[in-house]
């Protein structure tokens, strides 16, 4: 309801809930408010007291900010009174707290100098604060600090990260991090958004860099999570001087801690920045250690000619000998789509295969399959932010406070603003401390609680009969099926209490909506597949999904995971996913493409190492991924890379797996060029380039054109959008229809299905329907399926891996991020208290972690939210590369291998090695 | 950077290089979080500052450490948990290698009555004498026995340093219970009768609230809010309601409604049931100031008793302040009992609508209350035929400073200061003549001598620049200097303000040096003081300038100024 009234003379009408302030800008006032941030989410504090304005009839004057009017309210914002108490807070703050200039947005010096305010009347009385300069990242000088509440609301009410507070009282009132911790030595989570809040520079980044004045902002994408964070690259002298987050749909202006301080990685002199070719003679071991600072023990440096015809003619060298099959490609989920899309076609057309994966087999490849094969669609169904609209949220198998802060950030808005949370994990985390309930099942037993939470709903009588009857096929078999599932039998199972699972069962049917996201806790068991069938009937029983704030949300690791295999870089698909099996469909792309296709689909991340290591396949060339670290197994996978008659590899670093490479192509970076990446939203997102690729270092769409045009494709591409209308057009069902690559330069961010250029994409899938055959979604039962190696006497506990907050996937990029590497800057594994004493290890000790395939080394870290008995190790250390150790057996579905479980053994270890790291 | 992590509850990020804890805690702490099964802050949080003062009573300080597992244990973050216990002066939060608290610590008053009484040397003497340094602390509201000490929660009144010494050497510092009238002797005289008639639907609520209208009762902790009015207002929004009682009586020189619970409690509690019943609220708190622990330990017992007799059906939560005067701000004390700091809220909405947990909710002092049954009983015209100089009502006036006899006096409203002190407290001290007093505390502004025959209300001394507020009249004498005592006045604003907005937090420390010196920079501190009156949240930062005023109105010359025309 609009409110009309009087303000400094003039009749002024304010919008529903506007208050005086805004209506005021609005008519062109200026008014200073500095505690005032007009962001998302960070309200108003009404405490700084500079936007004063007088109200006809108070006693006081009212702080405009927060003050609504009312109907023939009389306002004068240049009246003395005002006039004067405006000024005097000014001055007020300015006495104290105008120092050296710390920001180059100093909103407080920008106050006084427009109220032609000179130096303050009033002497000095703050105590001087030491500047606190524990965190690598940013710096805290409270000297600076006007206690506007900026950063509080930031870290509390936007980020939800509950680190930063106000302690004592008065004039002895100051900014704390936890109970008064130096910054660096406090929970903070480092995402900065304090220091994008604070608008005196009292935080500010890091060695002065908020006074650097960029030559240009250039608005990009994040390059790291599925979450899609937009952002803006702060320029000068061609190098990324700051990150600072974007209105984007995805994150608000909210960025992590990777995203705001994890781009340095692009400078790194570890970057290769001209093409390496392998020394003659030089043999490749799969033991063998290559310093990326000084590779010319194996390598020399060639010219771009050189190395390209090598890597062409040795995966030419291969298919004439041995035939398409024996050549494989992996491209990357961190590189943009047209990337994607070149790389599958370079396999399909070029190699006459269909070989060729990425990492998505190694995180979602089994909920893929389960989402195939129930709903016949695998991304999906609403996005995160519909957390907002969500009564009830499910996170299983997912820690979205460390692998997708800013995602985790909105589900912890919605438990503010009244959600109910509940979090399924073995391990504890930071989101648990949000959760209505928090189930901790023993690790593996997925399915058992899974089907218990079915069979309670079951029970319960809370089934949705009409949706199921609707929309769905095959109840009757697994509502007969889950009468095996009694809820006290799984509930022993899983070690949780019955009760828990009725409560959360009855919690999940009955809400209005309820929303699931999961990760790769579900997803990499042998029994993934089936994991995610549950969720997915857990949907359907119930009715949850089709609606805004239901549905199903794999939370999608990669920047473009979600964008790779749209884009058919997956051996069973081609673009948007047409099966390779289908006539239609190889008729259809054949044609586009000029070749006919392969009807067998190809081999996995897993069976391309596989069959490496067997000398079936004999050359590759990898995009972007890092095989040596991240597979399972690593003593087998790195076998198999040394046994390749031919590898070529382009990436941005030497990395473990360009050790064993014949030819090393220096890609570039994604602030370095231009494409596109699509969030595990289903949003499509442009990202643009910053600055230059260092040296000699190219946009690896150019190197895989290269690639193709040298093993005999009449390839012709002017550019990243040419490639991207290709790829469009060669999906089907079009749905990117109504994302012409104009529009994405215009608009930034486009999600799909999208069917005309004039439209919103669509946000929630399956309103209507399902597009199976009879547009129904169909229930597919679990059976338990134990996990492949459980504990002995050998091995009696069980490592489970993952990911750290500081670090990316393999460690590749954010090792080498000066900031990141310092925040976490060792191999560790984290032990619950008990097992630590248990082996006599003090927190910070040595430890050996030892599988049936191999051994590694690293410190200790009490982790108190770990069960007894379960050991987890993040997969990023290459001095401890923990996929030594994994298992890897596979989901017969998704072939995914079982990096969640396998049987360990936990012992004291000697001290760590003082000297560099033994290769 | 020693801080052990294990502090955090972010257990993904506990991190052993920088850990010192024991297995034996973090297990601990582990199994306090697994204890604690179900986030619901709205039944818990609100309970943080009880369970601080736990803590704090078992071990007179508060480590980090016991924070930290509190913390855990209430799923409350570190910051919050760290900000709350730091803004109430009565708690010590300490590193976890300070030393043990001192078991017999002795705080010494520095409130206006007691400050002219020699405080200053008292605790200069008790230092002496027990060879330990004395906490200084804002009035205790033991002004009628200046000066005042505590010894741990043992209150020493009037104090010497002998005194002090002897209850530090023999561990006196339990406080004693006042000696008050209890619920069977209440029962015995037919209290809980009134309130017993309402309940059985002998009286009517609109009834009642039309009896205190007639009376034109007013909230006597300070406001002046017609009472009436209030009550209606909070019965026309919807339920549930709660009703809370201010019993953080801080303003200096005010000891009233220690004088109420120490005389007769259940009065105080049946005016209190009452306003529940007329209400509809079916809980209510009574928020009392920690300085009253033996207040606190009588209450305790005397709602145990209620409880037993079944009086009521209302459940009394007795809540327990932490030693922060601006939780005698009706919105600040709300935040307080939500367990969060002291903040004021900004109005609107008013606490009648948006109150206690965000419901509709009736705030009233423990004076007030203490009147009510009073003048249900006797009827509204009783209450009216009180008065002097064309005032209504009776009021209860602590009277304390330079008097022969200072005590809570019941006096018609409109009395002056002049009939206050000769008729009740005994006249002025022996050789002291009346130079100044000021009405209402602290806030209320200083009055000189030749204004001793105002009529002392609501209302009346607004043209003064002054105003009643709690009925806390101090006098100061010939003897007194007011520049000092208006200093002492900001010195205590400024410790007293809670920091949360700039006119005040910065404002009151701004004041405070302009007024050192014989000389005042009078124009910059007028300014001064209007920012602070004009730009404050709340009525601390905007009365925080009334005694500076006052000062440059009636006594210029003592800070170097000229008289105005």
């Amino acid at each position: 309801m609009s409110v009309t009234f009087t303000l400094d003379g003039r009749t002024v009408t304010a919008r529903d809930g506007e208050p005086i302030l805004d209506v005021a800008r609005r008519e062109g006032l200026e008014i200073p408010s500095l505690c005032t941030l007009d962001r998302d989410g960070y309200g108003r504090a009404g405490n700084c007291r500079t936007c004063a304005v007088e109200v006809e009839g108070e006693r006081a004057l009212a702080a405009s900010c927060i003050r609504m009017p009312a109907e023939d309210m009389r306002v004068r914002t240049t009246s003395a009174r005002a006039l004067a108490a405006r000024r005097g807070v000014l001055e007020l703050l300015a006495a104290d707290r105008l120092g050296a200039r710390l920001t180059r947005n100093d909103e407080l010096r920008a106050a006084v100098a427009r109220e032609g305010l000179g130096a303050s009347r009033f002497a000095r009385t703050a105590h001087r604060i030491p500047i606190d300069a524990s965190h690598p990242a940013m710096s805290v000088d409270l000297d600076a600090c006007i206690l506007c509440t900026r950063c509080v609301r930031a870290c509390r009410d936007v980020q939800v990260n509950d680190v930063i507070g106000v302690a004592g009282r008065g004039h002895e009132a100051r900014i704390v991090f936890d109970m008064d911790a130096p910054m660096g030595a406090s929970t903070c989570v480092s995402c900065g958004e304090c220091v994008q809040a604070c608008p005196t520079g009292a935080l500010s980044l890091a060695n002065g860099a908020s006074l650097i004045e960029p030559d240009r902002e250039v608005p990009s994408v994040c390059a790291y999570c599925g979450v899609g964070c937009q952002v803006s690259y702060a320029v000068k002298d061609d190098r990324i001087v700051a990150v600072s987050g974007r209105e984007g749909p995805a994150n608000a202006g909210r960025l992590c801690v990777k995203g705001r301080f994890g781009a340095d990685y692009i400078a790194h002199p570890d970057r290769l920045t001209v093409p390496l070719v392998r020394k003659e003679g030089v043999p490749k071991r799969a033991g063998d250690h290559v310093d990326p600072r000084a590779p010319w023990t194996h390598f020399r440096t060639a010219g771009w000619d050189e190395a390209l015809d090598r890597a062409a003619s040795g995966l030419t060298r291969v298919r004439d000998a041995h035939g398409g099959d024996a050549l494989a490609a992996f491209g990357s989920a961190k590189g943009s789509n047209e990337e994607a899309y070149l790389v599958q076609k370079l396999v399909r057309v070029g190699f006459g295969s269909n070989n060729v994966d990425h990492c998505t087999r190694l995180c979602h490849a089994s909920s893929v399959a389960a989402l195939f094969e129930g709903i016949a669609s695998a991304a999906v169904s609403n996005p995160f932010a519909h957390a907002a609209q969500a009564e009830v949220i499910v996170v299983i198998g997912a820690n979205p406070a460390v692998n997708h802060p800013v995602a985790a950030t909105f589900m912890k808005n919605a438990v503010k603003a009244g959600a109910k949370l509940v979090v399924v994990d073995p391990r504890g985390q930071t989101l648990a401390r949000y959760a209505t309930h928090m189930l901790r099942p023993r690790p593996g037993t997925d399915v058992a609680l899974l089907n218990a939470l079915m069979r309670a709903i079951v029970d319960g009588g809370l089934v949705n009969e009409a949706f199921i009857r609707e929309r769905t096929n095959g109840w009757a078999e697994l509502r007969a099926h889950l009468a095996r599932f009694p809820v006290a039998a799984m509930a022993a199972v899983t070690g949780l209490r019955p009760e828990e699972i009725r409560e959360v069962a009855r919690l999940y049917a009955s809400a209005r909506t309820a929303m699931i996201f999961w990760g790769m806790g579900i997803s990499q068991h042998v029994h993934g597949t089936d994991n995610a069938r549950c969720l997915i009937a857990l949907a359907l029983m119930t009715g949850q999904i089709g609606r805004p704030g239901t549905g199903l949300h794999p939370l999608r690791g990669q920047n473009n995971v979600q964008g790779a295999s749209d884009a058919g870089l997956i051996p069973m698909f081609f673009p948007g996913y047409q099966r390779v099996e289908r006539d239609d469909a190889r008729d259809r792309l054949g044609t586009l493409w000029g070749r006919e296709l392969r009807a067998e689909r190809g081999l996995t991340v897993v069976e391309i190492m596989d069959a490496a290591y067997a000398g079936r396949i004999r050359g590759m060339y990898i995009v972007g991924e890092n095989p040596a670290m991240s597979d399972p197994d690593l003593h087998h996978a790195r076998e198999a890379l040394a046994r390749l008659d031919h590898l070529v590899v382009q990436d941005l670093f030497l990395t473990e797996t360009a050790a064993y490479a014949d030819v090393v192509l220096p890609g570039s970076s994604q602030p370095e060029k231009l494409g596109t990446y699509t969030s595990t939203d289903r949003r499509v997102q442009l990202g643009r380039p910053a600055v230059p690729p260092p040296g000699d270092a190219r946009h690896d769409w150019w190197i895989i054109h290269e690639i193709g045009r040298r093993i005999g494709l009449p390839w012709s591409y002017a550019g990243p959008a040419e490639i991207y209308e290709e790829m469009r057009w060669s999906m089907l069902p079009p749905v990117l229809a109504g994302a012409p690559w104009e529009r994405l330069e215009r608009e930034g961010a486009v999600t799909y299905p999208v069917e005309r250029p004039d439209a919103p994409g669509e946000d929630v899938l399956f309103r209507d329907g399902f597009p199976t055959a009879d547009g129904k979604a169909r229930f597919v039962k679990a059976d338990i399926v134990p996990p492949d190696e459980p504990p002995d006497a050998a091995f009696p506990m069980i490592l489970t891996t993952g990911r750290l907050l500081e670090h990316w996937h393999t460690g590749s990029m954010t090792r080498r991020s000066r900031v990141l590497d310092a925040l976490e800057p060792e191999a560790v594994a984290f032990v619950s208290p008990p097992d630590l004493e248990r082996v006599g290890v003090a927190p910070g000790g040595r430890v050996r972690l030892t599988t049936r395939r191999g051994a590694i080394e690293l410190s200790a870290r009490a982790d108190a939210g770990l069960p007894v008995g379960v050991v987890f190790s993040p997969f990023c250390f290459s001095e401890a590369a923990v996929n030594f150790l994994t298992n890897p057996a596979l989901d017969p579905f998704g072939k995914i291998p079982e990096l969640k479980y396998c049987a360990v053994r936990l012992e004291a270890a000697g001290p760590a090695p003082t000297g560099p790291p033994e290769p | 950077m020693t801080r052990a992590m294990w502090y955090s509850t972010d257990w993904s990020r506990a991190r052993s290089r920088t850990a010192t804890a024991t297995t034996a805690a973090i297990r601990t702490l582990s199994e306090l979080a697994r204890s604690v099964p179900v986030y619901d802050p709205g039944v818990t949080r609100d309970l943080l500052l009880e369970r601080l003062h736990e803590i704090h009573d078992a071990h007179g300080q508060i480590r980090h450490r016991d924070l930290a597992t509190l913390c855990a244990e209430m799923r409350i973050p570190l910051a919050e948990g760290y900000e709350v216990a730091t803004f109430y002066h009565r708690l010590g939060v300490v590193r976890d290698d300070a030393a043990p608290a001192d078991p017999a610590p002795v705080r010494v008053c520095d409130g206006v009555p007691c400050l002219v009484r020699g405080a200053r040397d008292l605790g200069a003497g008790i230092e002496r004498a027990t060879d330990r340094s004395v906490r200084w602390g804002p009035c205790i509201g033991q002004c009628d026995r200046a000066p005042a000490i505590e010894v741990g929660a043992h209150v020493v009144a009037p104090a010497t340093a002998d005194a002090a010494a002897e209850a530090v050497r023999n561990g006196n510092v339990r406080a004693t219970p006042p000696e008050a009238v209890a619920f069977d002797a209440y029962v015995a005289r037919g209290g809980y009768a009134l309130l017993r008639s309402c309940l059985a639907g002998e009286r009517d609520p609109e009834g009642v609230i039309a009896t205190l209208d007639q009376a034109g009762l007013r909230g006597l902790g300070g406001a002046g809010f017609p009472t009436a009015r209030k009550w209606r207002t909070v019965r026309s929004f919807p339920g549930p309601r709660y009703v809370v009682l201010n019993a953080d009586e801080g303003e200096p020189g005010t000891f009233k409604d220690r004088w109420c619970f120490e005389a007769d409690p259940h009065r105080v509690l049946e005016g209190l049931l009452i306003g529940c019943w007329a209400v509809g609220a079916r809980e209510c708190y009574v928020y009392l100031r920690d300085e009253y622990a033996g207040i606190r330990a009588m209450l305790a017992r005397e709602i145990a008793a209620l409880d037993a007799g079944r009086v009521s059906p209302v459940r009394i939560h007795l809540r327990r302040g932490a030693g922060a005067y601006v939780c005698g701000e009706e919105s600040a004390m709300l935040e307080s009992i939500e367990g969060r700091r002291g903040y004021p809220r900004h109005r609107p909405p008013y606490a009648a609508e948006v109150g206690l947990f965000g419901r509709p909710t009736l705030i009233q002092n423990v004076e007030t209350m203490y009147w009510v049954p009073e003048i249900l009983s006797r009827g509204p015209e009783w209450w009216r035929s009180h008065g002097r100089q064309g005032r209504g009502g009776l009021r209860l006036f602590s009277l304390s400073g330079r008097v022969r006899r200072p005590g809570v006096y019941v006096a018609p409203a409109g009395i002056s200061v002049r009939e206050l002190i000769d008729q009740h407290g005994g006249g002025m001290e022996e050789g002291h003549a009346l130079a100044a007093y000021l009405p209402g505390g602290a806030a209320g502004g200083i009055l000189p001598a030749s204004l001793d025959g105002l009529p002392l209300d609501f209302d009346t001394l607004q043209a003064h620049g002054a105003f009643i507020g709690s009925a806390a009249v101090i006098v100061l004498s010939d003897r007194d200097d007011v520049a000092a005592v208006a200093r002492e006045l900001m010195r205590f604003f400024r410790d007293e303000s809670c920091g949360q907005c700039a006119p005040c937090r910065v404002g009151t420390e701004k004041a405070l040096t302009l007024m050192n010196g014989p000389r005042w920079n009078v124009p910059l501190v007028r300014e001064l003081s209007a920012t602070m009156a004009d730009a404050s949240i709340c009525g601390l930062g905007q009365a925080a300038p009334n005694p500076v005023l006052s000062v440059l109105r009636f006594w210029p010359e003592a800070v170097g100024a000229e008289r105005s025309p």
